[in-house]
């Protein structure tokens, strides 16, 4: 009776030998000039070959939909409505101006209502900000399931061209990512451990740079991560703060792939503090227990002393606070801010087309995203090292923030916004509604209450002018380091699930 | 996630929402789109809390009340159909609409039913009339804190006393019309809609 099972059996062990070795050679190919610190190169080829693939994918859609007479849903990069950018006053002088004509005095008009109409109902079809929380929409399609708006203009030919797709990605590269992710956790915990033993000194400081490098660079081939450095002469140096805009916690693994930084962050429990003990036992990061970390002083202080230290690392820190959808930079948190050093800032585009590395905290747990990391072609993204910033004679640390900020929005080429990225979760402030009304109350009745006050600009800077502004106590949540590791053991508390992490 | 947009929604139902609503197809499907990422609990209809997550219209003093002109009376909920008709309001008009045939029903984004709807933004019990109670407490909404009561009270009589013509000492909507005769309703209610 088994006779006709041996064929099988044949088969069967062909096929695991096949892949165990296509497995390990692969590994062997990716694990050593990781180790070694080279670049053959397979990464750039297979992105230049996945981009030919996804034109003539969009290409085929678009055929597809012309044969049939209907549209192609094309994302609105541009927006859907063109804003008037005018402010509240000069709005209701028009308002007035074409109404009835009455006494110079200024009073109400029933017109006047119509400006904040007309602004509410803009913001109900597009707003700045609830677009910057969810996953950016791409041109052209990249044969991931998760970003195809078309899906009714698929042909025979790119079906089959979408299955091949997902076999690749998840029979082959998936399982060889996680392998080489775990071999590069692994080796990281053990060998910084190992490390650990060795007294301070030149030695052991050089070992450890070598050991974190190597990981970093592991890890980053495990996510098949293609990055370009810029400007690599303006690298942060020992005794500042680098401070970068955060769109995933894996920024943390592309950036110490260049570099050495100290990471900042909540300790946590399972297997993200193992590594957290392990990589601290070799050199310097800085880690608070949960309760240290409401103290905005104790916080404050650590930070000072370790850039006081030129021996020890840069400090890293995304002071958004929250993960954003990398087409904006939100408003940062002034606390790092105050401290007295150098600043480097950093800027990171990702490049959407290979896969969106946008962690939508609220939609997906951390397993969930690193397994959509790791099925998705590649992370491309573009670092670039900004020149070193220092807070100037007369400038407090909101207005510091906020240049910094603007620097890295303008080199990374996103739209620079005001809005706290905590409106991801929370509800924005009943000040800027007062706001509001107060400017409202000045056209009605005259300047009688805000003497002296200038308010040239436009509506939407004013509104969140007093955002960063010393409130008291019951107003303002002291979290001057609201990194992504903060959140995280925020949502996993929420969702009472240990799941695996790889960084910080 | 807007992933499924265009393909939740039919051909024949865009069909229709192009003719009651005058949008065009693409304009349509990116709603369609808004709609979507709007609705976070992915039942194909929106409440006030999904409105209200949208902060600059938190921060919008009228914000409440434009929140409530997209749902019909006692309802709690606005498919997709009811969202465009609302939307549909502030649509510019276009110069080929406006010599249309007079006996043709009244498009949703003309002078009248732009008009109409600032008036049920006043009109909050829907009355069709705008009482002096109702005027005070849309300019309370206004204003905030900033003006007294008194000044406020002596606003809303003024208004009150140059558009009422029939002397019930509130707004009708023929009256509400005549007041804002000379207003340019048609910009200053219209958005821009990108094709």
């Amino acid at each position: 009776m088994g006779w006709f099972l041996i064929p099988f059996d044949n088969l069967l062990c062909m096929v695991l030998g096949i892949s165990f070795t296509v497995g390990f050679s692969s590994l062997l190919v990716i694990v050593v000039p990781a180790v070694l610190g080279v670049s053959i190169g397979i990464r750039r080829l297979y992105m230049k070959s996945l981009l030919k693939v996804f034109e003539w994918a969009t290409v085929r859609m678009e055929r597809g939909a012309k044969e049939k007479n209907q549209h192609l849903y094309k994302p609105y990069s541009n927006g859907i409505i063109a804003k008037e950018l005018s402010s509240l006053e000069q709005e209701i002088q028009e308002l007035r101006a074409s109404g009835t004509t009455l006494s110079s005095e200024p009073e109400f008009e029933m017109a006047d209502i119509m400006y904040f109409c007309r602004r509410g109902v803009e913001s109900i079809v597009d707003d700045e900000v609830t677009k910057r929380f969810s996953a950016q929409e791409l041109e052209s399609w990249n044969l991931l399931t998760r970003s195809n708006f078309n899906a009714r203009h698929i042909s025979l030919r790119l079906s089959v061209l979408w299955g091949l797709g997902l076999f690749i990605r998840y029979g082959f590269l998936l399982p060889l990512r996680v392998t080489l992710a775990a071999s590069g956790i692994g080796l990281l915990v053990v060998l910084t451990t190992i490390v650990g033993f060795i007294p301070s000194g030149w030695l052991r400081t050089y070992l450890s740079e070598k050991i974190h490098l190597m990981s970093y660079r592991i890890c980053v081939r495990s996510l098949t991560a293609i990055i370009t450095y810029h400007n690599s002469e303006n690298k942060p140096k020992n005794g500042g703060i680098c401070v970068a805009n955060h769109t995933t916690p894996i920024d943390v693994i592309i950036l110490a792939n260049d570099g050495c930084y100290s990471m900042v962050g909540q300790i946590h429990g399972g297997l993200i503090g193992v590594v957290q003990r392990a990589m601290v036992k070799s050199s310097p990061h800085i880690w608070f227990e949960r309760s240290e970390v409401k103290d905005r002083h104790l916080v404050a202080e650590r930070l000072s002393n370790h850039v006081a230290d030129k021996t020890k690392h840069p400090i890293l820190i995304f002071p958004e606070g929250t993960c954003i959808n990398n087409t904006s930079v939100m408003m940062f948190k002034k606390g790092s801010f105050e401290i007295g050093c150098t600043f480097y800032p950093v800027a990171i585009k990702y490049d959407p087309r290979f896969g969106d590395a946008f962690w939508n905290s609220s939609k997906f747990g951390m397993v969930n995203y690193l397994l959509r990391m790791m099925s998705s072609w590649a992370i491309v993204c573009s670092v670039w090292y900004l020149p070193p910033m220092s807070r100037e004679e007369g400038e407090d640390a909101v207005q510091f923030a906020n240049r910094v900020k603007a620097a890295i929005a303008t080199q990374g080429g996103l739209v620079d916004l005001l809005w706290d990225g905590g409106l991801k979760r929370g509800k924005v402030k009943n000040t800027f509604k007062e706001e509001q009304q107060k400017l409202y109350s000045k056209v009605l009745v005259g300047d009688q209450e805000d003497q002296g006050e200038d308010r040239p600009q436009e509506d939407e800077e004013e509104e969140e002018g007093d955002q960063n502004e010393d409130r008291p106590l019951e107003d303002y949540t002291p979290r001057p380091l609201e990194d992504c590791s903060l959140r995280l053991q925020e949502e996993e508390e929420e969702r009472g699930s240990e799941t695996p992490m790889k960084d910080q | 996630m807007g992933s499924r947009a265009s393909s939740l929604l039919r051909e024949e139902e865009i069909e229709e929402i192009k003719k009651e609503t005058g949008f065009s197809h693409s304009q349509i499907t990116r709603l369609y789109s808004r709609f979507t990422s709007l609705d976070k609990g992915e039942n194909g209809t929106l409440g006030r809390e999904d409105f209200q997550r949208i902060p600059e219209l938190a921060i919008n003093p009228l914000g409440d009340r434009i929140i409530n002109a997209f749902f019909p009376e006692g309802e709690d909920q606005v498919n997709f159909r009811g969202f465009m008709r609302t939307l549909a309001h502030f649509r510019p008009i276009e110069d080929n609409e406006k010599n249309k045939d007079p006996t043709a029903s009244e498009p949703l984004n003309s002078r009248i039913n732009k008009l109409l709807f600032a008036f049920q933004l006043y009109d909050l019990d829907r009355d069709d009339k705008i009482s002096r109670d109702e005027l005070l407490q849309v300019l309370r909404m206004m204003v905030g804190v900033n003006i007294s009561d008194e000044q406020l009270g002596s606003i809303a009589d003024r208004t009150i006393q140059e558009a009422d013509q029939n002397g019930d000492n509130s707004i009708s909507f023929n009256e509400f019309i005549k007041v804002l005769e000379k207003v340019d309703v048609e910009q200053k209610m219209s958005i821009r809609f990108l094709h």
